[in-house]
């Protein structure tokens, strides 16, 4: 119950803040009409609407990284968590709390994305289902990611790391853009070790159905997943007991 | 009945002892001031009894309960108004207040009755339903000490509760202190000397770390043959050997 009330409350502050609306929903909705747009004047297939959105959706998540590192980061600046951690929330409620709202946000950044395609041209399947449900891991990551940047940086590196860096890495090195195979050597290497690919290309097959590839791909986002979420829990306990 | 029972607590960042070896104790129902100069210990002492930072040393009972062993049930006992405002911008000012009742676990009922009793007391009807945000200062330190309030605490600590306060808010906020005073056990800090001499029941002045004595304002200025509180700090505090 603790951890439901803070839950709302984070939630709360990520969804009141105009900003968070208009870069998390707005931008890859903007970016989904502009490549559309972009699609149609060109005679090459560049930005095919059915593999641009679910590298879109993937592109989308690297907004809930800033907002949990901005809310965490925030929250950690002023003394509104020094005064929390005098109450009986836990590490645990903490934790939780930050992350869990984010979940639905992203998942309804990802539906949104997905049905403001449709009218693009999208092709509609039951599959649709299938790569909703098969961005939670990226989703974690993202998520956690943000927890962790948060509980180690200011809110002014964080708007620096998270909200250019990382949406740069994802952007360029995800696949969304362009094929990685045409650029090849230490770019498509790169590629490969970070889980941006790999989740793009997870969505891209789960969409059109190919579940012996998306197989391939799952394991290395559920691996980055975990492993970013256990640092984040880590990082953040740590930065609370140096309270 | 003690409400605090401090033992030798210390604290030490690496080479820098903030506090040392403070013995206090201060009696259930009390308002006990802590004074002293920027960097005398006041702060850091009040985030050893509210569980924020480990002591490097000793240990101190809160309603009974360790600070280093039980601070789970310290934390239940306990209300902090800290030095900074501390809101939640985006949420209203009822919203920020059903935040802590639902931390305490309080019914739907419960908790608007308490914003019901809180919001008479600090005259917040008219800013309810206003983000907190965007509250002025003297507006956000009110809400900011009503959410300190809200969860029934038996000890509370306001650590420079009227700083950046104009003097009617100040006033009001002390007419609020002492209506809670006998009722609630309260740990004060501050920096303005007619606050200490009119509200506590003791005053504790450190230095350095180390709590030079506890006493009456009274007491105080006794023992350095002033007829004034701030004069009498001032001296005691330049006497006390480095």
């Amino acid at each position: 119950m603790k951890m439901i009330t803070f839950a709302r409350r984070c939630a709360k502050e990520i969804l009141r803040d105009p900003i968070n609306l208009a870069f998390g929903l707005g931008f890859p909705l903007v970016l989904l009409l502009l490549l559309s747009a972009i699609q149609a004047s060109i005679p090459v297939s560049m930005f095919e609407i059915d593999t641009l959105t679910p590298g879109l959706t993937v592109f989308g998540l690297s907004f809930m990284t800033l907002f949990s590192a901005t809310l965490v980061a925030k929250d950690r600046e002023t003394a509104f968590l020094q005064r929390l951690y005098t109450t009986p929330l836990t590490g645990r409620d903490f934790i939780l709390g930050y992350m869990l709202p984010l979940l639905p946000i992203a998942l309804c950044q990802t539906a949104v994305c997905y049905l403001a395609a449709i009218p693009l041209g999208l092709t509609v399947s039951i599959h649709v289902i299938d790569a909703l449900i098969g961005i939670i891991p990226m989703a974690v990551f993202n998520i956690a990611l943000g927890l962790l940047c948060g509980s180690l940086l200011g809110v002014k590196q964080v708007g620096g790391i998270c909200g250019a860096l990382l949406t740069n890495l994802s952007a360029w090195l995800s696949g969304v853009w362009f094929d990685l195979k045409l650029v090849g050597g230490f770019f498509a290497k790169a590629a490969n070790i970070l889980p941006f690919f790999h989740a793009v290309e997870l969505e891209k097959a789960l969409f059109s159905g190919n579940f012996a590839l998306a197989g391939t791909h799952f394991w290395p986002v559920l691996l980055y997943s975990a492993w970013i979420t256990v640092a984040a829990v880590l990082c953040f306990l740590r930065q609370m007991q140096k309270q | 009945m003690q409400a605090i029972k401090a033992s030798g607590l210390v604290k030490r960042y690496q080479k820098l002892t903030a506090v040392d070896d403070l013995h206090l104790e201060v009696m259930q129902g009390e308002l006990f001031s802590l004074l002293g100069v920027n960097g005398a210990g006041k702060t850091t002492t009040i985030k050893m009894l509210t569980c924020l930072t480990r002591p490097s040393d000793g240990d101190a009972t809160v309603g009974g309960f360790s600070i280093t062993r039980e601070p789970e049930q310290v934390k239940r006992l306990i209300g902090v108004s800290p030095q900074e405002t501390a809101v939640a911008p985006n949420l209203s000012v009822r919203e920020n207040l059903e935040l802590i009742c639902g931390i305490y676990g309080f019914s739907r009922e419960k908790a608007n009755a308490r914003i019901r009793e809180l919001s008479g007391q600090f005259d917040l009807e008219t800013v309810l339903n206003r983000k907190a945000g965007k509250l002025s200062g003297g507006w956000q330190r009110r809400v900011s000490i009503a959410m300190a309030l809200i969860g029934e605490p038996q000890i509370l600590f306001l650590d420079e509760p009227t700083l950046g306060l104009d003097v009617i808010a100040r006033h009001d906020l002390w007419d609020v202190i002492r209506l809670l005073k006998g009722r609630v056990t309260i740990i004060l800090t501050t920096h303005y000397m007619e606050e200490a001499e009119a509200l506590s029941d003791r005053i504790g002045i450190m230095k350095n770390g180390r709590l030079l004595d506890a006493g009456t304002a009274e007491e105080w200025k006794e023992k350095a043959q002033t007829a004034d509180f701030e004069t009498a700090f001032i001296s005691i505090v330049r006497e006390a050997a480095e």
